[in-house]
């Protein structure tokens, strides 16, 4: 019973790992690792930086053309 | 055109497409691999561009049916701010293809007609520039800019439909998206495509009332 259960998981991990080989190599190990997530956090962070500078461009400029109504 | 909420939606949107874009699951395609993603950020730019050269028609067509100038200046600026666009869509093209055509610029007739529109609506701006007189640059620049749209649309979405191109969804039978286009990719490819477009408008709302404040002191002096 023990050696039937034991081919049973040994059947399983082998078919996992045919099914997790692909012919198409992806960058999996590179997600895996961890490190593509410093990348997305750089990336982020320089969208984010943009995305404040566009708001600060726009609140100025709303500010002068308050001013150029009151005049 | 001043609420906030579109802005903060543009922002939020492409913050979202850049952590699913590149953490997603993408389909395994050979020659491809994870330069699938660039699907997120290189196709949008072009969705971009075409939105701003489509608010600039609409905006020279309602010049020269009222003669306004402020619609005279969204037309320049929506162009100024497509053609920015524009220069990210080809520089980032070029990036892709030297990996997966294996040259920056195949002489693919999609890339040759998108340089010959690019030249296109530089020659709108030179054209502008070229001209002193205020009324007559509105007008004539209106009229070209009319005639350069559907050129454009021809050049861009049109000819390369009715030949062979490296792009998908050219050449061939292109009326099956489903093979173009994977269902996985969708809607973070679409959630781009808006994003991209509001933060293009939000640049082109921007410069374009720089430029009525900038004409209303040169008024005042």
């Amino acid at each position: 019973m023990k050696k039937f259960f034991l081919a049973c998981l040994f059947a399983w991990a082998t078919c996992l790992q045919t099914f997790a080989q692909s012919d198409i190599e992806m960058a999996t190990g590179l997600r895996s690792s961890g490190k593509i997530y410093v990348v997305v956090l750089v990336i982020l962070v320089i969208f984010i930086g943009l995305a404040i500078f566009l708001f600060g461009l726009d609140r100025r400029i709303t500010k002068l053309e308050k001013n150029q109504d009151t005049k | 055109m001043k609420k906030i909420w579109w802005k903060i939606l543009a922002v939020v949107l492409l913050a979202g497409v850049i952590i699913a874009g590149l953490l997603g699951p993408v389909p395994e395609l050979p020659i491809l691999n994870e330069t699938i993603r660039n699907v997120y950020f290189h196709v949008p730019m072009w969705f971009a561009m075409l939105f701003l050269y489509l608010i600039s028609v609409v905006y020279s067509i309602k010049y020269l049916n009222t003669g306004k100038t402020e619609y005279d200046v969204m037309a320049v600026e929506a162009v100024n701010t497509g053609v920015i666009f524009c220069f990210m869509g080809l520089a980032t093209g070029m990036l892709w293809a030297n990996i997966t055509w294996g040259d920056p610029w195949p002489n693919d007739p999609k890339l040759n007609s998108s340089a010959i529109s690019t030249l296109m609506y530089l020659a709108y701006l030179v054209l502008r520039n070229a001209l002193e007189e205020e009324q007559k640059r509105a007008k004539i620049s209106a009229v070209y800019n009319i005639f350069a749209f559907p050129i454009m649309i021809v050049l861009l979405y049109i000819l390369p439909r009715l030949t062979d191109s490296l792009h998908p969804g050219n050449g061939g039978n292109s009326t099956f998206g489903s093979i173009d286009m994977n269902n996985q990719l969708r809607p973070i490819f679409y959630a781009s495509v808006i994003g991209w477009v509001l933060i293009g408008s939000w640049i082109c709302s921007l410069r374009y009332r720089l430029r009525l404040l900038e004409n209303k002191n040169n008024q005042i002096d």
